[in-house]
């Protein structure tokens, strides 16, 4: 298990001190997170890493997941994509499936935490236990357009909720309580992140038989049409016609979503006309995703849509370039012509890698200033601060507290 | 080397940590954004003044504001953008007085430019008001002398310099840095105290300007 010192060299013995220094002022309280899932997906992996780091600090940390049958998890996903703005055909029965299963688990769960925080739309409906202790709700969802009725149907619980926290400033709409904006963080000591023997890198090259003989632009995202993966081809192919280069899409297994393979279908039949565009679906490894991305020139996101696009965090700190779409929580990353190069079209993105490309200089301070972006704003330590911080903002309301 | 004075009262160093908040509030052209400008808690404004200095204090000295970048990037109104990232922020005491600077800076370009009325950011490029929320603490760092003030000056973190130059003087309505105020009042040093008052904090990076405070403390102290 990862150490809180462990982290002193990457951020500073300071940036340590003031995690301390809040984790006292929280003494005695017991804080209880509570989500739907304890592996697999982005709130399970944070929370695996952020809840003993601050046990370690003295804040009496407890995490506690809610029951559903697959009924109940068809439906919160069905909930998910219909706030993510896709169209879904919601019914009344499935309001129905979601208060039952609430129901029950609102008998079973033990709500004793000083500070209850809830992670999500599926364990929404506990704030109905609500008793004299204190009840976040984090929303790590992209809800600047969400379906309205479901939206409408989980307000009834988010106002009972003490304060509600979002990822991204577009995500947060008008509402009665206090609202925070929180970004997600990745860990530059996990496999994903932390730094690589060059020998590994190369060993990793070797396996999908990439030679490092020409540049290499790479995206790494599922095989999925918000990712626009048909049109990262496109940008490169009109790279290409300038600067001999080669372009890597590698991505998580798509075997349990249907679409998800026809995507595949359809990038490796564009990949086809072209030797050079290496499709690369990988099993969970975040070591090779990792060397991947360390291998790389330039790293492309031209999503469509993006919830907080963590991709582009771990590109910038390994320093690299990135080109990426201006959406979701990207442009909180990237400010353009400083850290990257934002991009709106196909064709913005190839002029984009075709400059970072011809202007190594440049390509490189970008990377750089990316870099310190990320160790300043989105590593784990600034999100455990952000958390003690907002604990502590429950028991304070004004603009400016004096501790 | 001169004797090292003792100060009257010593100095505590205090550290600045914020929340961000956000307001649900938007903006999708300059009419609306002056007009929010105007409504929005005193803590929104000195968000957007001054976010950029500590997110990308490593950046440039001389960062832009949030309206400066906005109004550039998104609206492309390079001028104005210009009138707005030049304002003198030091020259003012309050957040009030900033405020009302930043209001007659884009009235004025409207009615110079009417027709930048009609530009209007596309979906997913507005203008979100966020307010920031400070949790001010001690530290365990005590200075009683300009020796332990210079040498506490090079470890602390970056947020507690930035607490003691800009949000003390702006936020808590301060006439005066913290540091400038101690070394006038505990250490009657008023060359130093004023040497410090006429840095322009704005225009140095925050390592840059703990650079310059050390050096000033140093050279005093062999004068």
């Amino acid at each position: 298990m990862t150490k809180l010192e462990e982290y002193i060299p990457i951020v500073g013995q300071s940036v340590i001190d003031d995690l301390r220094l809040l984790a006292k002022r929280l003494e005695g309280k017991v804080v209880q997170h509570i989500n739907s899932t304890a592996v697999g997906g982005g709130v399970a992996e944070i929370l695996t890493r952020a809840v003993p780091l601050l046990n370690e600090m003295g804040l009496n940390t407890k995490w506690d997941v809610i029951k559903g049958g697959e009924q109940f998890f068809e439906v919160t996903k069905k909930f998910h994509n219909a706030l993510h703005g896709r169209s879904e055909a919601i019914t009344q029965r499935d309001f129905d499936i979601f208060a039952e299963a609430s129901e029950a688990n609102s008998r079973i769960m033990d709500t004793y935490g000083d500070i209850v925080f809830v992670h999500d739309p599926q364990p929404v409906s506990l704030i109905n236990k609500k008793s004299g202790n204190k009840w976040l709700w984090r929303c790590h969802i992209d809800v600047s357009n969400p379906n309205q009725k479901v939206w409408k149907f989980l307000m009834d619980f988010i106002i009972k909720y003490d304060s509600a926290v979002f990822s991204a400033p577009s995500f947060s709409q008008r509402l009665p309580i206090r609202q925070f904006l929180i970004s997600p963080s990745i860990d530059p000591l996990s496999d994903k992140n932390k730094e690589l023997p060059q020998e590994l890198i190369d060993s990793v090259l070797r396996k999908y038989e990439i030679k490092k003989d020409k540049p290499v632009i790479t995206q790494i995202s599922r095989f999925d049409r918000l990712k626009d993966p048909v049109g990262v081809i496109q940008a490169y192919l009109q790279v290409k016609k300038y600067i001999d280069c080669q372009l890597i899409l590698a991505g998580g297994s798509a075997s349990d979503d249907p679409e998800g393979l026809q995507v595949l279908e359809e990038v490796r039949e564009k990949a086809k006309q072209d030797k050079d565009i290496h499709i690369l679906l990988l099993p969970q490894n975040d070591t090779e995703v990792n060397a991947l991305q360390r291998a790389s020139d330039v790293i492309i996101q031209k999503s469509l849509k993006e919830g907080f696009g963590l991709t582009v965090s771990e590109a910038l700190w390994k320093a690299k370039p990135v080109v990426a779409s201006n959406v979701g929580g990207i442009p909180l990353q990237i400010k353009h012509k400083y850290s990257g190069l934002l991009c709106h079209s196909i064709d913005g993105a190839a002029f984009a890698i075709k400059q970072l490309l011809n202007s190594p200089a440049y390509a490189k301070r970008l990377g750089e200033n990316g870099r310190e972006n990320i160790r300043n704003n989105f590593l784990l330590t600034r999100h455990l601060k952000e958390y003690m911080l907002l604990f502590l903002s429950l028991y304070h309301t004004e603009d400016v507290i004096q501790l | 080397m001169a004797e090292v004075i003792k100060a009257k009262e010593p100095f505590r160093f205090h550290t600045r940590l914020h929340l961000t908040e956000l307001t649900g509030l938007r903006a999708i052209n300059l009419t609306q954004l002056v007009e929010l400008i105007k409504e929005v808690p005193g803590a929104c404004i000195y968000h957007h003044t001054h976010r950029f200095l500590q997110q990308h204090q490593y950046l440039s000295p001389e960062p832009p504001n949030d309206f400066a970048y906005w109004v550039t990037e998104i609206l492309g109104e390079d001028e104005l953008g210009e009138r707005l990232s030049s304002i003198d922020t030091i020259k003012y005491s309050t957040i009030r007085s900033l405020r009302d600077r930043i209001i007659e800076a884009v009235e004025d370009y409207l009615k110079d430019n009417p027709l930048a009325k009609l530009k209007f950011a596309r979906e997913g490029d507005e203008f979100h008001f966020i307010k920031s929320v400070s949790f001010i603490l001690p530290t365990d760092y005590i200075a009683g002398d300009l020796r332990e003030f210079a040498d506490i000056l090079k470890k602390v973190t970056i947020d507690s310099i930035y607490f003691h130059i800009f949000e003390s003087r702006l936020r808590l309505e301060k006439s005066d840095n913290d540091f400038s105020n101690w070394i006038r009042t505990s250490m009657g040093n008023t060359y130093l105290a004023e040497r410090i008052s006429k840095l322009d904090p704005y225009t140095h990076t925050l390592e840059g300007l703990r650079g310059n405070l050390v050096d000033m403390v140093e050279k005093e102290l062999l004068r």
